[in-house]
């Protein structure tokens, strides 16, 4: 009996290691890799959002990103209570590195834009290391007003295209 | 005659507010800033030999298209002509050209020997029964037969205007597929009315705002082929290109040409930070130009050098600055309502080109280099980014549709802000950049 406990303690173990590595070697943002065969134990599936240590959790249940107001890239307090979940993520995942992605809606001019987006991803950045996320783990980019992900022409969408989107990949040093 | 179309052109370039009743016997009528073109004729080019009849035809419908897109002309149709032109060498008939109210005559000849195309052509001022200028003579291969439909051209509106003509030459912009959050960006490079579209580089990383060099065989432009801007400087020849190095950790963008080609002036931020920089394009070095926390981007120098024109939020908002071209003290020049962005300064040295935001509205506009006459030639949803005609009397610029279906265009403006014309390209067009006027 005994022993049978320790057998199962161990595969769990050795389940939690390998989503690790699962979540790690799927590499750029949510593409869902992982190894079914990991998957042994409590329901967890390698690689999903139900593996706290995988991408997946990071952009569905901690929130891979943050929102502004027109114009600004001051942190609002929802997007500083998110960035508080990123932080003890990735405190708690040492061996993932991010891009932090920083985007502006199409009201503006392109280079003023990429300027802006740059400003909104540092400030992300900024708060992660204020919480102890050593900043070489990170690198900021700006896409400006190129890349937003809702495409109408109103408020509704350009709320949710301003915004600084932290997106994970493989540890530099695993 | 001559000073009389003369004058009346350049009274008809100027804004429509004035009164041209004192003019001479040819009248520019203008009702409510309407102003009526000079009507001229471009019967087809006469073929010298059998093979040239079609190019002939060709080349002339190029340059009537090229006179007439500018406004100041307009054609008289081919079906209301008196009399034609089948012999260049012999006179003109005048009395049928009157009848008919052309005030200008185009006529050609071409001659196409292998792969050589020789085009010549005069120039006749109707009203006063003589011939305009001497008559030239451009020599060429039959592939470049539009370059040089685009040289008549500029000579005919050269001689009739004053002014250098712009239709020889070439415009590299980005051109775009796609719906908005899928959208696919490559160079391409075209004629300025939009013939001879070749693409620099296919639509994998994208790229933005490619800017021409002052003799118009290289191209800087902002590509995300790292994953990260980076500025690159393309030989439009040979399509070779490579990234020119900035500090590490930064992210570098809206590069423009000195004047003389050597020098690169862009934004670079670091941090939250983002300045202005210029780079000697030989030895890549660098030098800080800006200092201030604000962001400073979108630089563009006066012609001759010595000065930059950039926009800075420092004040709050997006607005228009002037320093010397080593840094140093900038001087605010936008005061309007709005936000002011893209400056880029006119050939001439005179007027600086803009795009503002007020009120919701995008608009492209000029003012002096003081800052002095603000002019708004454009308004829509979204117009950006202009550029100037090689001789400073057109703007060219994108302007992009409302909604889920948005989609960029090219257009082209007089800095009047009449004659405002798509310039059709294959696909969606953004971000151009006019050539200077080609050798």
């Amino acid at each position: 009996m005994k022993l049978t406990t320790k057998v199962i303690l161990m595969m769990g173990a050795l389940s939690m290691a390998a989503c690790t590595n699962a979540g790690k070697l799927g590499g750029g943002a949510g593409d869902g890799a992982f190894d079914p065969n990991a998957a042994v134990n409590s329901g967890v599936i390698a690689g999903s959002a139900s593996d706290p240590a995988s991408t997946a959790y990071f952009q569905q249940a901690v929130g891979d990103r943050v929102t502004f107001e027109v114009d600004q890239s001051s942190l609002t307090a929802v997007g500083r209570a998110t960035l508080d979940g990123q932080a003890t993520w990735l405190l708690t995942n040492a061996d993932y590195t991010a891009i932090i992605e920083g985007h502006a809606d199409e009201q503006g001019t392109r280079e003023y834009n990429i300027a802006l987006g740059n400003r909104r991803a540092d400030a992300a950045r900024s708060y992660l290391v204020s919480k102890g996320v050593p900043s070489s783990r990170m690198q900021i980019v700006s896409y400006g007003k190129e890349r937003p992900i809702e495409i109408c022409s109103e408020e509704a969408c350009y709320a949710k295209n301003r915004r600084a989107v932290t997106v994970l990949a493989g540890g530099l040093t695993g | 005659m001559m000073v009389r179309i003369f004058t009346a052109l350049m009274a008809l370039m100027m804004t429509a507010t004035l009164s041209f009743a004192q003019q001479g016997p040819l009248r520019i009528e203008i009702t409510e800033g309407v102003i009526e073109p000079l009507p001229f004729a471009t019967p087809n080019f006469v073929a010298e030999n059998g093979s040239s009849a079609e190019i002939g035809a060709q080349l002339a419908r190029v340059v009537a298209a090229d006179l007439q897109n500018t406004g100041l002309f307009r054609e008289i149709p081919a079906t209301a002509y008196i009399s034609n032109v089948t012999d260049f060498g012999s006179a003109i008939q005048y009395p049928d050209w009157k009848a008919i109210n052309a005030q200008a005559l185009v006529t050609g000849a071409v001659n196409v020997s292998g792969n050589n195309l020789t085009v010549k052509f005069r120039l006749y001022d109707i009203f006063s029964g003589a011939e305009l200028g001497n008559g030239l003579q451009f020599q060429g291969t039959t592939e470049g037969w539009r370059r040089m439909a685009h040289k008549v051209a500029d000579a005919v509106y050269s001689r009739i205007t004053g002014e250098t003509g712009y239709f020889d030459s070439r415009v590299v912009f980005v051109s775009e597929t796609g719906p908005k959050n899928k959208r696919q960006k490559r160079l391409a490079v075209m004629d300025y009315d939009g013939a001879g579209v070749k693409y620099l580089t296919d639509s994998r990383s994208l790229v933005l705002a490619p800017r021409f060099s002052p003799t118009g065989d290289r191209v800087l432009y902002t590509s995300y082929e790292t994953g990260f801007p980076r500025i690159y400087v393309l030989d439009v020849g040979s399509v070779q290109r490579r990234v020119l190095e900035s500090g590490e950790g930064s992210i570098s963008f809206a590069p423009r040409f000195s004047p003389n080609g050597q020098t690169v002036v862009y934004s670079q931020a670091t941090g939250s930070n983002t300045d202005i920089y210029t780079m000697d394009i030989a030895s890549g070095r660098s030098t800080r130009r800006t200092s201030a926390p604000s962001i400073e981007t979108a630089p563009s120098y006066s012609p001759d050098g010595n000065s930059i024109v950039f926009e800075s939020d420092r004040s709050g908002a997006q607005q228009l600055y002037i320093m010397s071209a080593n840094g140093g003290e900038a001087k605010r020049i936008s005061f309007g309502q709005g936000r002011y962005g893209t400056p880029v300064w006119s050939p001439r040295g005179d007027l600086v080109a803009f795009t503002k935001q007020s009120k919701g509205r995008f608009h492209i506009g000029v003012m002096r280099v003081d800052g002095s006459e603000e002019r708004l030639l454009t308004a829509s949803f979204l117009d950006e980014g202009p550029t100037w005609s090689p001789n400073g009397r057109v703007i060219m610029f994108h302007r992009e549709t409302q909604g889920a279906g948005g989609r960029s265009t090219l257009y082209s403006v007089d800095i009047t802000g009449r004659n405002l014309r798509p310039v059709r390209t294959p696909e969606g067009g953004s971000d151009p950049s006019w050539s200077p006027l080609q050798k």
